[in-house]
């Protein structure tokens, strides 16, 4: 097993936002997490990052516990945090960015991956030394994507790769998602459009205000009545 | 020839502004925080270097480079004890601890030092050739006009080129993200005080060579007027803290000559307002172009 959450509570202040969450991730699959806006998806992602941390339970990667690790540390461990809202670096270029995607790397091992990641965005490629700010959103998706591969991840999580994109920047995000799989990177998918992560997901999970409330493959999420009401649109 | 000796004069006390405003634009760039002790370091710098050459009788170099080490400890230790225990807090909480300590600096100091202004000689000090001379130039301005522009270029390819340059930015503009990319961000802000604060000790050595009264105040009026450079340039910006530094001392130098010296000090806030009006991010600030 690759990424293991074990019963996490995380709290803003106050409000109690994930209460109680266990999932699992097994290399080489995509896993998704889907639900409405508030149902705590990003925070869960946040705390399997160290950005935020949980009062109790426990994460682990790989076998090594998480918790206590600081979020800049993380990445050394092989997880990569595509963020929502992308959140790449406005001011600096295509190429920088993505340099700064391996910043724990090894100098040596940069060129390479930074030929690999061209390979699969081309796009960002033509636009190297394009300042990100300039850059329209489903490229800069490309380039959050792209700067979360940079660290050679064993584990890549995305959090709403889909958002605010037109429909056919959305098909485009979810073939390069299928490629990344097939290529043997395991997924984390945190969506809203629920249709299209299933269709691309080995399982996922359904929350519900902090809480998982449904949970099963891709293919049985997608035919259950009770999602199709709630996501699906009927 | 007048108007020539007061304009290398301008842009010698506008280069020290533009090494002091470099400092104060690399911290709130990255920590968005002003530092308002950033003045009263450049004081400390003076007293080490005095120190050094005078109790010490250790040679100019010495003197210079044992300052910043010095301003470059103490910058990391007030921005450790200070200012970190409140990042997470208010800036405005922020903004009254870095006057307090520039305070607490100021006092320490006339605590160690005492009050009398000390006599500073400058380190910078040899005879230029007498055409130079006579138009007013002085070794410690051309030292000031060098030091500031070897600076500047230094400063600016090691933030565009080298990788913790590059970190340093990232973190500027978001630090969960730059925390994602595996940037310790604390470490990162640690180092831009101490480079700040290096420079900080330069500037206070070329401060005090070129205006020998050296007190526990000496700072304060060099920081505030380096802080509006850094305003006036667009707060944040590198190249614009350099050009608003120039801006200010020329400004400062030209309006003491020609209209007052009393008001010359009005004056430069004067610009510094109608500047800010006209364009609000300063000279070369900007706002980041945001796409949703």
């Amino acid at each position: 097993m690759m990424l293991k959450v074990n019963d996490i509570n995380v709290y803003y202040g106050a409000i109690h936002a994930i209460k109680g969450v266990s999932f699992e991730v097994n290399e080489g699959e995509i896993v998704t997490l889907i639900g409405a806006n508030g149902a705590g998806k990003s925070t869960i992602l946040n705390t399997v990052s160290g950005l935020l941390k949980s009062k109790t339970g426990s994460i682990e990667f790989l076998g090594q516990p998480l918790s206590g690790v600081p979020a800049h540390k993380i990445v050394e461990r092989g997880i990569a945090h595509v963020p929502e809202g992308r959140r790449v670096f406005l001011s600096m270029t295509v190429e920088e960015n993505l340099e700064m995607g391996a910043y724990t790397r090894p100098n040596s091992g940069v060129a390479d991956h930074l030929e690999r990641v061209y390979e699969q965005f081309p796009r960002l490629k033509e636009r190297h030394r394009q300042v990100a700010g300039t850059l329209s959103g489903g490229e800069q998706q490309m380039l959050a994507m792209g700067r979360g591969l940079m660290s050679d991840p064993k584990l890549l999580m995305l959090d709403e790769p889909s958002m605010g994109l037109a429909p056919i920047l959305v098909e485009q995000i979810f073939e390069i998602i299928a490629s990344l799989h097939k290529a043997g990177t395991t997924i984390l998918l945190v969506e809203q459009n629920a249709r299209m992560a299933l269709s691309v997901a080995d399982r996922g999970y359904v929350l519900e205000t902090g809480k998982i409330a449904l949970s099963g493959t891709g293919k049985e999420l997608a035919e259950s009545d009770d999602i199709k009401k709630a996501y699906l649109g009927g | 020839m007048v108007f020539f000796t007061y304009l290398i004069s301008g842009i010698s006390l506008g280069s020290v502004y533009a090494i002091i405003a470099l400092g104060y634009t690399m911290v709130y760039g990255i920590a968005k925080m002003l530092n308002f002790a950033h003045g009263d370091v450049i004081m400390v710098g003076g007293y080490i270097c005095y120190i050094a050459l005078n109790s010490l009788g250790l040679p100019a170099i010495v003197a210079v480079i044992l300052a910043m080490i010095v301003c470059t400890v103490l910058g990391v230790v007030i921005e450790g004890l200070a200012y970190k225990p409140l990042r997470q807090a208010g800036s405005l909480a922020v903004l009254i601890t870095a006057i307090g300590v520039s305070y607490f600096l100021q006092n320490a100091a006339q605590l160690i030092w005492g009050a009398t202004p000390k006599n500073f000689t400058s380190v910078v000090h040899f005879s230029l050739p007498a055409g130079l001379m006579s138009v007013g130039l002085s070794s410690e301005a051309l030292i000031t006009v060098l030091a500031c522009i070897v600076i500047m270029i230094a400063l600016t390819t090691f933030v565009n080129r080298s990788k913790l340059g590059k970190a340093m930015r990232a973190c500027s503009e978001d630090k969960g993200a730059a925390q994602l990319m595996g940037i310790n961000v604390n470490r990162t802000i640690s180092m831009t005080f101490a480079i700040g604060s290096a420079l900080a000790a330069i500037a206070g050595v070329l401060l005090c060579s070129s205006y020998p009264v050296l007190q526990p105040t000496t700072g304060s009026m060099p920081g505030i007027k380096a802080f509006t450079a850094a305003v006036f340039g667009g707060i944040g910006s590198i190249p614009g803290a350099f050009i608003g530094g120039l801006l200010l001392g020329i400004i400062e130098s030209l309006a003491k000559a020609y209209i007052s010296t009393t008001l010359a000090n009005s004056i430069v806030f004067a610009v510094l307002i109608i500047i800010l009006l006209v364009k609000p991010t300063g000279l070369l600030g900007k706002y980041a172009p945001e796409k949703v």
